[in-house]
């Protein structure tokens, strides 16, 4: 591949104090690629994650996003850490979605989209209030715009979610267990909206648990363990044909 | 995709053809205790009142006096001194809380210095220092502002800075105490965004917090009406003072400190009501349905009382 992979791990270490949770992770994710992460809980899938928009730092290697290193600028052969403001920055144009929603309640669904724009781009309310209200109606929510988050079901706060990580227009959108809080009948239209995205082209990394999803949505899979890759490839042929014996016996649970 | 359900189909209940079931019929538990603890309570206050009523006090006095210009005077001064030391301890409270809790060990440290030496003495004692500092430096300079000390610390402003400043050390724990309430996620979901740590504090942390940082807050607006009773020390002429001065031309010292405390029951009292709306309004987003005012329960029961009236 020719282009500038969206994100790009070489050997990517993280511990919290002895607790050693990525061991060396190398990765590649192209442009307009949806990219699952999946594997047994505690296997640093989500770390890792968190790892890219720097919401965790990483003890070694390298991670970089769209050719940019994540939290540090290199001059020469040594490494500067970033401000805050300057990470910050970097944040803008990657988009999170949690496994927890972590909507603000204090504010309704448009409220809520419109904040990062307004806050953080300095845009005018209007065009954020109009924006918004389209990336609602996007998710179908369009009829929701005036309610708190105590008002909506888990899987429409998480159609919110997502409306407001995209207002921000990013280039790379992380997913981290977006369907893991859901009941199980509300699971289906949050895939649906993600499915969507996925057809517009736009670049995803997907930490989940919906080997379903994965297998019709994604072009890449990691299989993760232990804080290292155990097996990747495509969906299909890691999902039916797993090599490794631990990607078996995990499969063979979740299947 | 995701199926309507259609709920209109469901199996028609037994309550659409049978009629309602008869209301039970049944004799309540008997509460004797409640009886006799309530003629016990009242036996022992027409105690107290009796034995008030054998004492030597003029009780006339306390309407005579109760809108005196001076007790007046002593009321605006006492809510003046309250809302203004209030507003210092919040500020610099708010402030403090977020020095504390800030990555900056210098910041942090200047906190827990101040926090431990504003909470560590007494507010009496403060308010001595700051009245009694004048007898060792004559004179403030503050570079931009110069002036003779005895001029620049009126008793008010003794008052203030004793009662502000210490507030701020227990304020700043209340602003903490919310901070840490609010949920990581909101941080990190506000960093995802891309918002800075100030801009994340302000619009999502400190918004949430309010709600945990409220109520307290309300106790503390009550307890200091009480504590400005103190000021009386720096010379102040809050509401206790005037009571007092009353007292010593008059010599009806009791029924002066009944006036004063009659005041101070009416004020606090005020202040109870008006912390209830606050916390209301604060609970918005967190529940589907606010609690009832008092207000709404008397209409309420109203309602449920006149009803059957309005049935026949």
């Amino acid at each position: 591949m020719s282009a500038v992979p969206m994100v790009k791990a070489e050997a990517v270490h993280k511990s919290y104090g002895a607790a050693h949770i990525l061991r060396g992770i190398d990765l590649e994710v192209a442009p307009r690629e949806v990219f699952c992460l999946v594997g047994p809980s505690g296997s640093g899938k989500s770390t890792f994650l968190r790892c890219i928009n720097h919401l965790e730092k990483i003890n070694g290697g390298r991670l970089s996003v769209d050719g940019q290193l994540v939290g540090y600028r290199q001059k020469g052969d040594k490494l500067y850490e970033l401000k805050d403001k300057e990470v910050a920055a970097q944040r803008r144009d990657i988009g999170m979605v949690f496994q927890r929603f972590n909507l603000f309640p204090h504010m309704t669904a448009l409220e809520n989209v419109m904040e990062a724009p307004v806050q953080v781009k300095g845009e005018a309310k209007a065009v954020a209030r109009e924006r918004a209200a389209r990336l609602l109606d996007r998710v179908g929510l369009g009829d929701r715009t005036g309610n708190y988050p105590s008002q909506l079901s888990g899987g429409q706060q998480q159609r919110v979610a997502i409306a407001r990580a995209l207002a921000m227009e990013p280039k790379l959108m992380l997913f981290d267990e977006p369907t893991s809080a859901l009941d199980p009948e509300l699971v289906g239209e949050v895939l649906d909206v993600m499915r969507g995205l996925a057809d517009e082209g736009m670049t995803m990394i997907v930490v989940t648990h919906e080997m379903g999803f994965a297998r019709e949505v994604g072009d890449a899979l990691v299989f993760m363990d232990g804080g290292v890759v155990v097996e990747s490839g495509h969906p299909r042929e890691v999902l039916t044909n797993p090599q490794h014996d631990r990607t078996k016996a995990f499969l063979s649970k979740v299947l | 995709m995701t199926n309507p359900v259609d709920k209109t189909e469901g199996p028609t209940g037994p309550s659409a053809t049978s009629p309602p079931p008869a209301a039970i019929k049944a004799i309540p538990v008997r509460h004797y205790g409640r009886w006799v603890s309530a003629v016990v309570v009242f036996a022992l206050l027409a105690m107290v009142v009796y034995a008030f009523s054998q004492g030597d006090i003029n009780y006339t006095a306390i309407p005579d006096y109760f809108f005196d210009p001076s007790i007046l005077e002593g009321v605006r001064n006492t809510l003046w001194l309250t809302v203004a030391s209030m507003v210092l301890g919040v500020v610099l409270g708010a402030i403090l809380a977020v020095m504390r809790l800030s990555k900056n060990p210098v910041t942090s440290s200047v906190a827990w210095g101040y926090i431990w030496f504003f909470r560590g003495t007494p507010v009496y004692v403060q308010l001595l220092l700051w009245f009694n500092l004048g007898l060792v430096f004559p004179y403030i300079n503050l570079g931009f502002y110069r002036d003779e000390w005895a001029d620049f610390m009126t008793p008010f402003m003794a008052a203030l800075l004793g009662l502000g400043l210490n507030e701020a050390a227990y304020m700043s724990e209340i602003v903490r105490a919310g901070i840490q309430s609010v949920d990581e996620g909101q941080t990190e979901a506000a960093h995802a965004l891309g918002m800075s740590h100030g801009k994340t504090l302000r619009r999502v942390v400190l918004p949430q917090a309010m709600r945990v940082v409220v109520p307290p807050t309300g106790n503390e607006v009550i307890n200091m009406l009480k504590t400005t009773s103190l000021v009386v020390v720096v010379q102040y002429f809050d509401l206790l003072r005037a009571g007092q001065n009353i007292a010593q031309t008059s010599g009806a010292t009791v029924e002066m400190l009944f006036l004063v405390a009659v005041w101070y029951l009416i004020l606090t009292t005020v202040l109870s009501i008006g912390q209830f709306y606050l916390e209301r309004r604060y609970a918005r987003g967190s529940t589907r349905n606010l609690p009832p005012t008092p207000w709404q329960k008397v209409r309420a029961n109203l309602i449920s009382l006149r009803r059957p009236e309005v049935a026949k």
